[in-house]
């Protein structure tokens, strides 16, 4: 105990508890994982425990839909940095390596439940049936956001880091209000997802939403992927001790889980959202993983970090897992594989088609919803721009 | 409110904002009252008392000390189909939510292609004038104005708080609804009609004349009324207050017709005058009124200065000598 008060007194805290992270590819032994990265089944450890259950009901047929989903996300991704490097898409923000965090996560909520991504989750939005077409017109600059938020319970990116927490927990009282968690009713009960990665745990509306969503018990899972790399800034720029320790300070618990490893992902998060929807409060968990590319097409990693670490976490990469696993089971062959591969070459085809016939907005567009009830200022300079765009076209 | 339709009640504008909020909260169930201390409390300014004590804690909701956190899940609740009407506790305390306001609640319908709306009200107690510690008194209604998507509006009289609080809920778009803190407790006549009166970006002109019209809104619209009285009375030039009401949208047509009549204008704020309310009304009747222009348009306003430590608060507020000063100049040319 005196050891204890003389640490305290003698500077910040320190978690004892937490192993110095010299290897930043190892999770420590807090870390949730069912599949290693050779694809090998993780003998159960406490842990893990708590979240076996939630892969009991898991069927052959749904891991095979877990690697489907792993594979065409990636080609999503590729396809979108092919269409920036083509000129077709100012920016994209790849998500590679962060595949298993994001299909895990999304394919453990139910229709009902609303995601507030980031802007890098083309892997959540896939599962929440967003059609990753209308994932480009950002990218394209057509528009700010080309889908319907409401409709997918996808709501839009949101670029400023953070903001889109506050937009969960306030979404997540709302849904207490309705009386829409704690009923028993599967297709009621709802929860709420809130993505952002390691830097985005920073910024003072992340803090406000812990403290938020503490205090009102709200139904949401804050689920931070930490890829380690806040564009050139590693994880010690931004934290001291791991982020899902950081939750027990604001009053609920966090769990940190091999976001590499889409079993594991996909048990954990089921576990927090069945907890919010019980109506016993939010859950944060940190997704371990790694952001395999640059910060977006606009970056160029080179300038602070090395290519052996890329390399240690190559031999992490979440599908090759996946597909060793599902080929030591016998529950894929070669043949299905091919097929598969097929199947990712044409919707890579489509969203290459469906960009390029992308048409631009006429500009008249651009005045419109800015409000959602008139008003004349904004009309005025719709007027006065068609009259003087409509002057050029009477030379 | 238990008062029938056509008879006049003599209230403040802090009951009437009280007022207007209880008859927004009884008529609809999604009204959400949010902020800090505005519970138990009733607010620092009482604005919200016993309302949450009426409508219970589910609806009238203490916040954590956190304005962007208040922000950012009003949005929250607006996109799960709530009202959330904000209150920020003073001013120069918004700042915080400032990135919350400007990046998201005045863009979302916008980037969502309409398909988003946020019906959200954030109301501001603002001003100076009550010898407040720094932070208490600033005028930064320019910020917002600035800010496309977003509505902005403020109330000088206990029955356009009543009316506006009410169709600032009702308003389907984000608006910022500056209060007048100065004026909480002055007094005036409310007619409960079936109606507003005014629409919620309708200017009134508040006294009619013929030689210069001060174009003004919130805690200035009193201190221009006595000006144009008091020219009156000396003698001088006959002043028309047209109470703006509306800082965005401007009501452009009101502000045209006032100025072509008198041919002189003369913006009036508390706030300071670079770049703020001032110089878009001097562009605006500018571009409107050039030809009917007697004068150039002047600016009323605070000193392009920090808000001044409260000793000075009766040099640095615009008073109506200040007014009547500039009058005398626009008179002149």
């Amino acid at each position: 105990m005196s050891d204890t008060e003389v640490a305290s007194a003698s500077g910040p805290p320190v978690a004892t508890d937490e192993p110095p992270q010299v290897d930043v590819t190892d999770g420590g032994p807090d870390m949730v994982q069912f599949l290693d990265a050779d694809g090998q089944r993780v003998s159960p450890s406490e842990v893990s425990e708590p979240y076996s259950s939630y892969l009991d009901d898991v069927t052959e047929d749904d891991l095979r839909a877990f690697y489907r989903d792993l594979v065409l996300v990636r080609r999503v991704d590729a396809e979108g940095f092919a269409l920036q490097r083509q000129g077709e898409l100012g920016l994209w923000p790849s998500l590679l390596g962060q595949e298993a965090a994001q299909v895990g996560a999304g394919r453990a909520m139910r229709p009902q439940d609303y995601a507030f991504p980031g802007y890098r989750e083309h892997g959540v939005a896939w599962c929440k049936g967003v059609d990753p077409v209308n994932l480009l017109g950002m990218f394209r600059g057509v528009n700010h956001g080309g889908w319907d938020a409401a409709e997918n319970h996808f709501h839009l990116y949101t670029i400023v880091i953070g903001n889109q927490m506050l937009h969960a927990t306030g979404y997540a009282m709302g849904v207490t209000r309705d009386g829409a968690v704690g009923t028993g009713d599967p297709d009621r009960d709802t929860a709420v997802m809130a993505f952002t990665g390691d830097g985005g745990t920073a910024q003072g509306d992340y803090n406000e939403a812990l403290v938020f969503a503490a205090v009102t018990q709200a139904p949401v899972v804050f689920f931070v992927q930490n890829n380690h790399w806040a564009i050139s800034e590693p994880n010690d720029k931004q934290f001291t001790i791991g982020v899902y320790q950081r939750a027990r300070g604001f009053g609920f618990p966090g769990v940190r889980v091999d976001g590499n490893d889409v079993l594991a992902t996909y048990a954990v998060t089921r576990a927090a959202l069945d907890r919010a929807r019980l109506g016993q409060g939010p859950t944060l968990i940190e997704a371990f993983t790694y952001r395999m590319g640059a910060h977006t097409t606009s970056d160029d990693p080179t300038k602070y970090r090395i290519e052996a670490e890329v390399d240690l976490w190559r031999a992490k990469d979440p599908i090759d897992r996946l597909r060793a696993y599902l080929l030591a089971q016998e529950l894929v062959d070669q043949a299905w594989l091919d097929d598969l591969g097929l199947e990712a070459d044409e919707l890579a085809r489509r969203i290459r088609r469906s960009c390029q016939q992308m048409p631009d907005p006429e500009h008249s567009a651009m005045f419109e919803h800015v409000y959602a009830e008139p008003h004349p200022g904004v009309e005025r300079e719709a007027r006065e721009l068609a009259e003087y765009l409509a002057g050029f076209e009477e030379d | 409110m238990g008062t029938s339709a056509g008879a006049a009640t003599k209230m403040s504008i802090a009951k009437a904002l009280n007022a207007g909020m209880r008859a927004a909260l009884e008529a609809d169930e999604k009204v959400v009252l949010m902020g800090e201390d505005v519970g138990k409390l009733g607010g620092v300014f009482r604005i919200t008392e016993s309302l949450q004590k009426d409508f219970g804690e589910e609806r009238v909701v203490d916040t954590p000390l956190a304005e962007s956190g208040i922000l950012g899940a009003a949005v929250g609740l607006c996109l799960r189909g709530y009202r959330p009407v904000v209150e920020i506790q003073f001013d120069g305390f918004v700042y915080p939510a400032f990135d919350q306001i400007v990046s998201q609640v005045a863009k979302m319908h916008y980037r969502s292609l309409g398909r988003l709306t946020l019906p959200l009200v954030i109301r501001i107690p603002y001003g100076g004038g009550i010898g407040a510690v720094e932070h208490h008194s600033e005028s930064n209604e320019a910020y917002f104005a600035h800010t496309a998507g977003l509505r902005v509006v403020s109330c000088a009289t206990p029955e356009d708080a009543y009316w506006m609080v009410q169709q600032a809920i009702a308003s389907d778009d984000p608006v910022v609804l500056y209060e007048p803190k100065r004026r909480y407790h002055e007094r005036g006549e409310i007619e409960q009609a079936q109606s507003a009166p005014l629409g919620l970006h309708q200017a009134a002109v508040r006294v009619t004349g013929e030689d210069v019209t001060l174009l003004t809104y919130g805690p200035m619209v009193k201190v221009a009324m006595a000006a144009a009285q008091a020219a009156q009375m000396e003698h001088g030039p006959s002043v028309e207050v047209v109470d703006l009401r509306s800082l965005s949208p401007l009501d452009v047509p009101v502000v045209t017709e006032s100025v072509r009549k008198t041919g002189r204008a003369i913006a009036v704020t508390e706030a300071q005058t670079f770049l703020g309310m001032g110089a878009e009304l001097a562009a605006t009747v500018q571009r409107e009124c050039f030809y009917h222009l007697e004068a150039p348009v002047l600016r009323v306003g605070g000193y392009n200065i920090p808000y001044p430590p409260s000793r000075h608060e009766e040099v640095f507020l615009p008073d109506l000598d200040r007014i009547l000063h500039a009058v005398d100049t626009v008179m002149s040319y």
